[in-house]
């Protein structure tokens, strides 16, 4: 055995001041974190009879629904694009979030087997559960496309916003997440509390609607227009919108306000998360 | 460079126990805070409980330290702080080189994926990365011996399969300092004896080992120490041997000795016991090993004339079977008190635990004193050579002179 070579020195006592975020030790374990995503991904896929083709199904049987109520029926503007295309792109970055925060949510809980016998950083566990959704959403885009080009609708160079705004997703995401999935160790309500809080999401994000609606209601109670951007989803979708379709709108202040929440949320989150860490294989 | 792989000073571990559930409902929490104003009781006190107490130790690099105690003395608690999958409430532990836990056996096998995707898993969640994981693959695959079955979902295997890759994969495991827990409890006696000696070579591999386990023999050959923990305090730390012996002589509920008075001495007016003993010829009055020999003797009074007696012992193991009965020899007894002894030899009870029934019999055929479960004593086996620690079956064990020919030599092949 080499001698010269110092072994790794680990001390372990009760943690007393707040609990550092160690993303070192996070990056050390990225494999671990691939291996997760890809069981996910790959258990999900063979357990349903459909596979790959229900991460595309799911949008787009809603978008068919949308645009059958709210754009016929009742006849919600899109902001000058075909209502079809509106809400299906809306869609594709609003269920890569709500997947993600349904499925991280649970994470911590539904790994206690893990969590009890094994060591590794725990934040690897909801964002393994926000990644897997990655894959559903490059699944789907491949029909965004077909509807752009069936409507003859193309970006501009606002296109290359587009990774920012996936990372903002993401984020988000992630951010929710990790305080879903922390609270739920504690209080097992979260899990009920989840589906409600989505749907509830949905409504309060311009998927359905564009933002452009809101912004006449925001000037009368005086208001600025960027407000609405405090839900990070807001700034993503309306982005999105503008960015890959060449919508007429100018998200670019919703845009500002939602990196800011979504980033507060993740570090508040990543926080919270390694302060109540240190209690879950005791308690889960 | 240090020598030392652990150093463990006053760890503490608390647990909340009873009525508080170990999760709440934030219902729960709600209608708590909004009736607190409101309790006029005090605030009662939670029941806690002190999993691990004041534990402090030292590991050396390279040894194999064994953990002993019974149920819910604190070895798995100590072995989860260690693994840092729980923190200790107080004290400090430094861990020099890196961890690998073996708590249980196929942590996170998905029962959808097939075996070849559960070993990359079960590897990266064990802490290998993944090059290591290919470059120990072919080998994991042939200690488990699944080749056929890699590609087929886990769900489909036997349990015995199941058993085997899992523990394969941890097997393979290379840490600086390996802490094992019981995983040899379970699957059969083959996967048992596979388990252990695998274990017997990582020990001699100079690996750092910290082994908790109930089986003795195991501990006292696999291991150069022992930790003995009782209700999460730490009994005893010294050299295997020592220590498991002290282990296993405060948990025995041998009964090596009864007596009676005269008032409540069994028999009848003819002849009464008075009592009966049994005695180690080991320095240590009550731990027999299969090899030591002991002594029983029967105290008893005969009444009133001389009678033509002997005495009947029957040695019963713990499931009931009767091993075997020896009787003495009438003798014409004058009355008075009575002993006889019987020298019982070493090498011929296996492991476990025995009862003896007394008879005193009349005339070589008439029994006047019959009484059942006098006394018990246990066997224990602690010596072992060779690399196997399962149970040894029969219910003698004795050790017999075997010859050893070669009646006819093969020339060498080719």
């Amino acid at each position: 055995m080499n001698s010269a070579e110092p072994l790794p020195l680990v001390v372990i006592e009760p943690t007393r001041r707040a609990a550092a975020l160690r993303l070192g030790e996070l990056w050390a374990y990225r494999e671990l974190l691939y291996f997760l995503v890809w069981r996910d991904v790959k258990v999900r896929y063979k357990q349903t009879a459909l596979g790959a083709a229900w991460a595309i199904l799911q949008p787009l049987m809603t978008a068919a629904v949308f645009t059958i109520f709210f754009g016929r029926l009742v006849g919600i503007a899109s902001d000058g694009l075909p209502y079809p295309l509106f809400s299906y792109s809306g869609l594709l970055v609003w269920t890569f979030f709500a997947q993600g925060l349904s499925q991280s949510s649970n994470s911590v809980v539904g790994s206690a087997q893990l969590i009890t016998k094994v060591y590794f950083p725990r934040l690897v566990i909801p964002i393994a559960a926000v990644l897997s959704g990655l894959v559903d959403l490059a699944v789907a885009l491949p029909v965004l496309a077909f509807m752009m080009w069936y409507y003859g609708i193309w970006p501009g160079v606002a296109l290359l916003v587009v990774p920012f705004l996936a990372l903002l997703a993401l984020v988000a995401a992630t951010g929710v997440g990790l305080w879903l999935s922390a609270l739920n160790v504690e209080y097992r309500d979260v899990r009920y509390v989840v589906p409600f809080l989505v749907q509830l999401w949905l409504f309060v994000t311009p998927v359905i609607y564009p933002a452009s609606t809101l912004a006449p209601l925001l000037q009368r109670l005086g208001l600025p227009a960027w407000l609405w951007g405090i839900n990070p989803m807001a700034g993503v979708v309306e982005g999105f919108r503008w960015a890959m379709l060449d919508a007429p709108t100018s998200p670019g202040s919703l845009i500002a306000a939602s990196t800011v929440t979504g980033f507060a949320l993740l570090f508040s989150g990543a926080y919270y998360f390694r302060r109540v860490e240190r209690s879950f294989a005791d308690v889960v | 460079m240090t020598d030392i792989a652990i150093r463990a000073q006053g760890l503490s571990k608390l647990y909340r126990i009873g009525e508080r559930q170990r999760y709440k409902s934030l219902r729960e929490s709600i209608m708590k805070a909004l009736a607190a104003p409101f309790r006029t009781r005090g605030r009662r006190a939670a029941e806690t409980i002190w999993a691990l107490d004041d534990v402090s130790f030292e590991v050396m690099r390279g040894e194999v330290v064994g953990v002993i105690g019974r149920n819910g003395a604190g070895k798995t608690t100590l072995l989860k702080i260690l693994s840092r999958i729980t923190e200790p409430t107080r004290g400090r532990v430094e861990v020099y080189g890196r961890v690998g836990s073996l708590l249980e056996v196929g942590t996170g096998f998905h029962p959808e994926l097939t075996g070849r995707e559960n070993i990359y898993l079960n590897g990266a969640i064990l802490g290998m990365k993944r090059a290591e994981i290919e470059r120990k693959f072919d080998e994991i695959v042939a200690f488990a011996e699944v080749e056929r079955f890699l590609d087929t979902p886990v769900k489909h295997f036997s349990t015995g399969m199941y058993l085997r890759l899992a523990f394969a994969v941890a097997a393979h495991l290379e840490p600086e300092i390996l802490l094992v827990d019981e995983v040899l409890a379970v699957g059969d006696a083959s996967f048992q004896k596979k388990c252990l000696g695998k274990m017997g070579d990582v020990a001699k591999g100079g690996r750092t080992v910290l082994f908790v386990s109930h089986n003795m023999t195991a501990i006292m050959s696999l291991c150069t120490r022992a930790l003995w923990l009782g209700q999460g305090r730490l009994l005893l730390d010294d050299d295997a041997r020592k220590t498991t012996e002290a282990y296993l002589l405060s948990g025995s509920s041998a009964a090596l000795t009864r007596a009676w008075d005269e008032a409540t001495a069994p028999g009848t007016d003819k002849v009464r016991l008075r009592g009966v003993r049994l005695v180690s010829a080991d320095t240590r009055a009550t731990l027999i090993k299969v090899s030591t020999p002991f002594t029983i003797e029967v105290d008893f009074w005969n009444h009133s004339e001389p009678r033509l007696l002997n005495l009947s012992l029957v040695i019963y193991s713990g499931e009931g079977v009767c091993v075997f009965n020896t009787a003495s020899q009438p003798v014409l007894t004058p009355p008075g008190l009575v002993r006889g002894t019987v020298d019982i030899p070493g090498d011929l009870l296996n492991e476990g635990w025995y009862l003896v029934r007394v008879l005193v019999v009349q005339d070589a055929g008439v029994p006047l004193i019959d009484l059942e479960q006098v006394i018990r004593f246990e066997v224990h086996d602690t010596e072992r050579i060779g690399g196997w620690h399962g149970r040894w079956v029969g219910v003698v064990r004795p050790r017999l002179e075997w010859r050893w020919d070669v009646l006819d030599r093969q020339p060498p092949p080719g």
